[in-house]
């Protein structure tokens, strides 16, 4: 009697150690995930940091002003042409 | 023979024998105890280090420095990481072709690199701010004794257009001009630390504690509006290589908030490629150097006179014959005017009329006035080198200081000030402090300085200037009702006034109801043009047009072309 009980016993722990053994294995892995996915975020951070540089290079008004001018060949309207519509004071 | 029978058992043993030996083991064993209670709980935490070195490293985890952006989130300066190549070079034996790939992804000469590697020191630079992803193939190479550090590099996509007013900072990360000196406590990161537990293949598998948190660096909205600094710059650099210039300046300040919307010196630098940088490239002038304002001081001596009742709107005072002796001193008004209104004295720039209104003044209500209007001490932006001008106590004057300095002479300001002084105009009479960093919640309570009305009635003065018949008719803007006032300041030079200038207009606009005020100073324009209305009012002109524009403010006049010049032409102001 005692003897099938200690085995049931013996048998549980035995289980319990290999269900700790493969939780942390997991744990680990999963650790292995968020240090990627964190490491994917502090990348993807540089490049948006280093596309709103470049963005802003590429807006710059010296830039634009230059291409307004002589590629597309516009200009300020002198202030005659110019129709102010009036809009609700803010 | 059985052994139970051996004779030897039944002899009797000396009974020390038995005790030596089990004092022996005994001793044996408590020399075990103690050893293992040494290495349990005396030696255990060197042991225990010894064991986590193994498998437990220390990170850094890098912080950036924040970012500047301008009122409308447009980055104007951001750090973004590099990476630099250096050496051990007693490690670094390479071969002839592993030295010459090396040199081809620098781009450097082999020669170059060679005597670098061949350097006596235990550390050499090779090349600095390179960027991450060529760092990554140099590392593949997995060439001995060749190493990469991360670091970070700013950038500033505004260049030359920003960089007085954003600084630069150095190699090692820290503000040294501008706005990046003056923020840097904010600005700055701090890198943090953290343990972990990282398995054979060198990845990390567990966090076992922060060390130090990292602090990322805090970003800062600039109350600049990259507009109107992109208009503010071009414009003035148009009139100082028109005029032929040595330098200028330019402010714009919102009279509302009293929020820096763009800050402009000439000469300029390009903060991202600082080689061969001059200091006259770097100064502040609009911050750090002072001159005599002239004429543009008048407009606080009428509005002074006018607050003490010591005279009205349309009193008349007599400007003839064009000049005035106090005491053994005479001061001159190019034009001879006669009689003039107080506004027309404003109007005209008649430094007679100026002069007489002061006199009629203590001396000590227009120290108290140029004191409560911010001149003589800095403003305390954060800026470095920031100077406060030159106002001398007023138990110095004499009666001639007292007349020089209703029309702008004896006296020193900052451009700054001056524009920060106009808000008094601008505004019912009260000051409120100038901000660089956007202003959210509500406007400050102001300092009244001058009553809603002697406000109100200067501006109209102001109004009369860009007028027919006032000294800048060129400050005028289609659209809106524009004020302000010119100068024209002989410079000192060792004591004595040369014959160089400083043309400066001061503006605000709409004059219904003031939203912007506009400092513009041109320092020695070299053509033979130099008055104030001519050389620094256009530039007003146009960039009040455009930051109004901008900014959307509703018209306040009608709008026709500019008006005709009257016959005779503007009139000329007086120095």
């Amino acid at each position: 009697m005692s003897s099938r009980l200690n085995s049931a016993l013996v048998l549980l722990a035995l289980m319990c150690a290999l269900s700790i053994v493969a939780s942390n294995h997991r744990a680990r892995k999963l650790f292995i995930e968020l240090e990627r996915e964190q490491s994917r975020m502090h990348s993807l951070d540089v490049e948006w940091g280093q596309l709103q540089l470049e963005q802003s290079t590429w807006a710059n008004h010296a830039r634009v002003e230059k291409i307004a001018r002589e590629k597309l060949q516009m200009k300020t309207p002198p202030a005659n042409q110019i129709v102010s519509l009036e809009g609700r004071k803010p | 023979m059985k052994f139970s029978s051996s004779p030897l058992l039944s002899q009797p043993l000396p009974i020390w024998r038995s005790r030596v030996l089990q004092l022996g083991l005994l001793v044996c064993f408590m020399a075990l105890l103690g050893r293992s209670l040494y290495l349990q709980c005396i030696h255990n935490d060197f042991l225990r280090e010894k064991g986590e070195a193994r498998y437990e490293r220390v990170l850094e985890i890098p912080a950036t420095r924040g970012r500047i952006t301008d009122r409308h989130g447009q980055m104007l300066a951001m750090s973004t990481p590099v990476k630099s190549i250096w050496a051990i070079p007693d490690d670094a034996q390479l071969q002839p072709a592993q030295v010459r790939d090396l040199a081809r992804m620098l781009e450097m000469d082999v020669r170059d690199l060679n005597r670098k590697l061949a350097s006596e020191k235990d550390f050499v630079s090779i090349k600095r701010q390179i960027p991450p992803e060529l760092a990554d193939q140099i590392a593949a190479l997995k060439l001995p004794g060749i190493h990469s550090r991360l670091e970070y590099r700013r950038y500033y996509p505004g260049g030359d257009v920003t960089a007085h007013m954003l600084g630069f900072t150095g190699m090692d990360d820290m503000g040294q001009e501008g706005v990046e000196l003056a923020m840097n406590a904010a600005l700055l990161g701090k890198a943090g630390s953290r343990r972990v537990i990282k398995d054979r293949r060198g990845e990390i598998v567990e966090d076992v504690e922060s060390i130090r948190q990292p602090m990322e660096g805090r970003d800062i909205t600039l109350a600049l509006d990259d507009k109107i600094q992109y208009l503010a710059y071009t414009n003035l650099q148009q009139t100082v290589a028109d005029f032929k210039a040595k330098a200028g300046g330019i402010v714009v300040i919102d009279a509302k908030t009293g929020e820096v919307l763009a800050l402009v010196n000439l000469p300029t630098y390009n903060p991202n490629n600082r080689q061969g940088l001059v200091g006259a490239q770097l100064r502040n002038r609009a911050l750090t150097d002072t001159f005599e304002p002239g004429s543009t001081m008048k407009p606080f001596t009428a509005a002074l006179a006018l607050e003490q009742g010591k005279v009205r709107y349309d009193t008349m005072i007599q400007t003839a014959p064009g000049r005035m002796t106090i005491g053994n001193a005479t001061i001159h008004d190019a034009h001879m005017h006669g009689m003039l209104t107080v506004a027309q004295v404003i109007q005209k720039s008649s430094n007679v009329g100026a002069a007489k209104m002061a006199l009629s003044m203590p001396a000590q209500s227009m120290w108290q006035m140029f004191d409560s209007l911010g001149f003589g001490s800095p403003l305390k932006l954060g800026f470095p080198g920031e100077v406060g001008g030159r106002l001398r106590p007023w138990n110095k004057w004499q009666p001639i200081d007292q007349a020089t300095m209703s029309y702008g002479h004896g006296i020193s300001v900052t451009l700054i000030q001056l524009a920060r002084a106009y808000m008094a105009f601008a505004r019912d009479g009260d000051l409120i402090p100038l901000t660089l960093t956007k202003a959210d919640g509500p406007a400050p309570v102001g300092k009244q300085v001058f009553s809603a009305q002697t406000a109100h009635e200067v501006r109209s003065m102001l109004e009369m200037v860009v007028n027919d018949g006032g000294t800048a008719p060129k400050a005028f803007v289609p659209g809106y009702r524009v004020g302000g006032k010119t100068g024209t300041a002989h410079k000192l030079e060792g004591g004595a006034y040369a014959n160089k200038y400083v043309a400066s207009f001061v503006g605000l606009a709409p004059a219904s109801d003031p939203r912007l005020i506009i400092a513009v100073m041109v320092d020695e324009p070299s053509t033979g043009i130099y008055y104030g209305g001519d050389v620094a009012a256009p530039v007003f002109s146009r960039v009040m047009a455009g930051a109004l524009r901008t900014l959307g403010v509703p018209h306040d006049a009608p709008l026709h072309p500019a008006p005709a010049v009257a016959d005779g032409g503007p009139v000329k102001e007086e120095m």
